[in-house]
């Protein structure tokens, strides 16, 4: 369970205030709004990458508000994937585990597993440079769940592509959620990608963020 | 009132083209000639006996070695303070650091905005310092008591080395290498703090949720993208330590088979009159910088901004 209670972020003449929402285990939330309207903001702030000014973040019933960004187990996938441009995919999906520890063998397990699943094996031995925009955000994904985050973070993942590319990846999320056991917070715009992957919906309005009722849309609001 | 025809436009603008190109191209062409007059110049007034002639010198012979050496160590240095320098710089005024900020008081981002501004304007003074002030200034550094202290601490640590000939670092080989990595770390800085400012910091912050340490981020995901730029600090460092002349004369001095090294044998050539000698000596370090520059340019080609451009 995530829960954001009273959450209060400042950037500049921004402010998002009173921020409170609850995501369930094993949900697949969706946050919706305006461009502009603060949900990267949100987002970053959630993985630990923007100071908070007030309020709480709990997980699991532990407080992460003031934890650094690595021990808050949360994979983040950023809009534009952000790859390592040094690193070929292989390395760059073995990399949260790399980092803490684990052996080589436990590495190559996992990204195997994770390629298997989202359909990159053919490309491990690439640089970023030379995958498309679908294989990259693939390998985004799988770098994110290497390390089995109690959360998933999806910042638009899917905007920047093109119809199929989007339908697949559509279906290989919601395949992987549940493969993978993880709470995730998508962000999008889009509300038909909306409600084909969300279990739960927000919707992140004025600066207030309230949960949306049914499928039909994301304007309807209970909280 | 007469139409204007679409055709006679083209041909106007076709000809303020053609004038806007040229005139562009003259500036630079102009510069790049009085370059190429230059080096002919100094070619035709000496020839190979001269060269021969100054390189069966042992002084010469000396002050080509201690160059090279010199100008080698003074580069490693200045990369071993320009990359964790020009890192910082790079990210204290980057958008995440923004962010921060944004978080703070207005009072608290001018005061962190004016502490930047004065720490980054005092790394480019020895940049715009006459070459002579910082041999001074080095010098008088080396007076105070602390720098004294300094001074015969290093040439007790030279003695225990088996070193015994350098007595210190003032009028020593140390100084030349600390005169010429003052200059060329500034530079080695400003060509650092440029490369991380091109990097993207957003899959160091990734790096940062997957589990990554500051460290690790630097050195895993920033550090080896900064390869070309690193390539362009060292050679920028060791291409101004090699025509670094002031500061060495006044802090190092010009003592023959000690501390001279080719920029300062251009000098002496010069001083005791002889002219074909300093040329031939300018030769050989226009020769040095020329193959430095060239393979930089080749080993950087490829960059997807900046092909092989020293930035």
């Amino acid at each position: 369970m995530i829960s954001v209670q009273q959450l209060l972020l400042r950037q500049g003449d921004f402010e998002l205030s009173q921020i409170s929402f609850e995501i369930p285990s094993n949900a697949y939330a969706i946050l919706m709004g305006a461009t502009g309207s603060g949900k990267t903001t949100l987002l970053e702030s959630i993985c630990g990458l923007r100071a908070i000014a007030g309020g709480k973040i709990l997980m699991d019933g532990d407080e992460i508000t003031r934890t650094p960004p690595a021990q808050r187990q949360i994979g983040y996938v950023p809009q534009d994937s952000s790859l390592f441009p040094t690193m070929k995919v292989h390395r760059q999906i073995a990399f949260g585990m790399e980092v803490r520890g684990f052996s080589q063998t436990e590495r190559n397990q996992r990204v195997e597993e994770l390629a298997s699943s989202l359909e990159i094996t053919a490309i491990l031995d690439r640089y970023p440079r030379r995958l498309s925009g679908g294989e990259r955000q693939r390998v985004a994904l799988a770098r994110a769940l290497s390390f089995r985050p109690r959360l998933l973070c999806l910042d638009e993942p899917l905007s920047a592509l093109d119809g199929d590319t989007r339908n697949n990846l559509t279906k290989l999320l919601k395949k992987i959620q549940q493969s993978e056991s993880v709470t995730v917070l998508h962000i999008t715009h889009n509300l038909e990608e909306g409600i084909q992957l969300g279990t739960d919906h927000f919707r992140l309005e004025k600066g207030q963020v309230r949960a949306v009722v049914g499928k039909d849309q994301g304007g309807k609001n209970t909280a | 009132m007469s139409q204007i025809k679409p055709k006679s436009i083209r041909q106007v603008r076709a000809q303020w083209d053609g004038l806007f190109w040229t005139t562009m191209s003259v500036f630079g062409v102009f510069y790049l000639a009085l370059i190429i007059a230059m080096l002919v110049a100094d070619f035709r007034f000496t020839n190979w006996s001269d060269m021969t002639s100054l390189l069966s010198d042992a002084r010469v012979r000396f002050s080509i070695w201690l160059s090279l050496i010199s100008c080698t160590i003074a580069a490693i240095l200045s990369l071993w303070v320009a990359i964790p320098t020009g890192f910082l710089l790079a990210r204290l005024g980057s958008e995440s650091m923004t962010q921060r900020l944004g978080q703070r008081s207005p009072g608290c981002r001018r005061l962190f905005n004016w502490a930047r501004y004065f720490i980054d304007t005092l790394l480019d003074i020895p940049i715009v310092l006459p070459p002579l002030v910082v041999g001074i200034s080095l010098l008088v550094l080396f007076q105070t008591p602390v720098g004294r202290w300094f001074d015969q601490r290093t040439g007790d640590l030279f003695a225990s080395l088996g070193y015994a000939g350098i007595r210190g670092i003032t009028y020593e080989i140390p100084a030349v290498i600390l005169a010429q990595f003052t200059v060329a770390a500034a530079f080695a800085i400003r060509t650092m703090r440029n490369t991380f400012e091109q990097i993207d910091d957003r899959p160091e912050r990734v790096a940062i949720t997957l589990g990554a340490s500051h460290y690790q981020a630097f050195s895993l995901v920033a550090l080896p993208q900064a390869w070309r730029g690193i390539v362009a600090a060292f050679t920028l460092a060791w291409a101004r330590s090699l025509g670094e002349f002031g500061p060495i004369l006044i802090f190092a001095g010009t003592a023959r088979m000690k501390t001279e090294v080719l920029s300062t044998t251009v000098y002496l050539n010069f001083q005791f009159g002889n002219l074909r000698g300093a040329v031939s000596a300018s030769l050989i370090l226009v020769t040095l910088a020329i193959i430095v520059l060239v393979l930089t340019r080749l080993i950087t080609l490829g960059g997807s901004s900046n092909k092989g451009v020293i930035v």
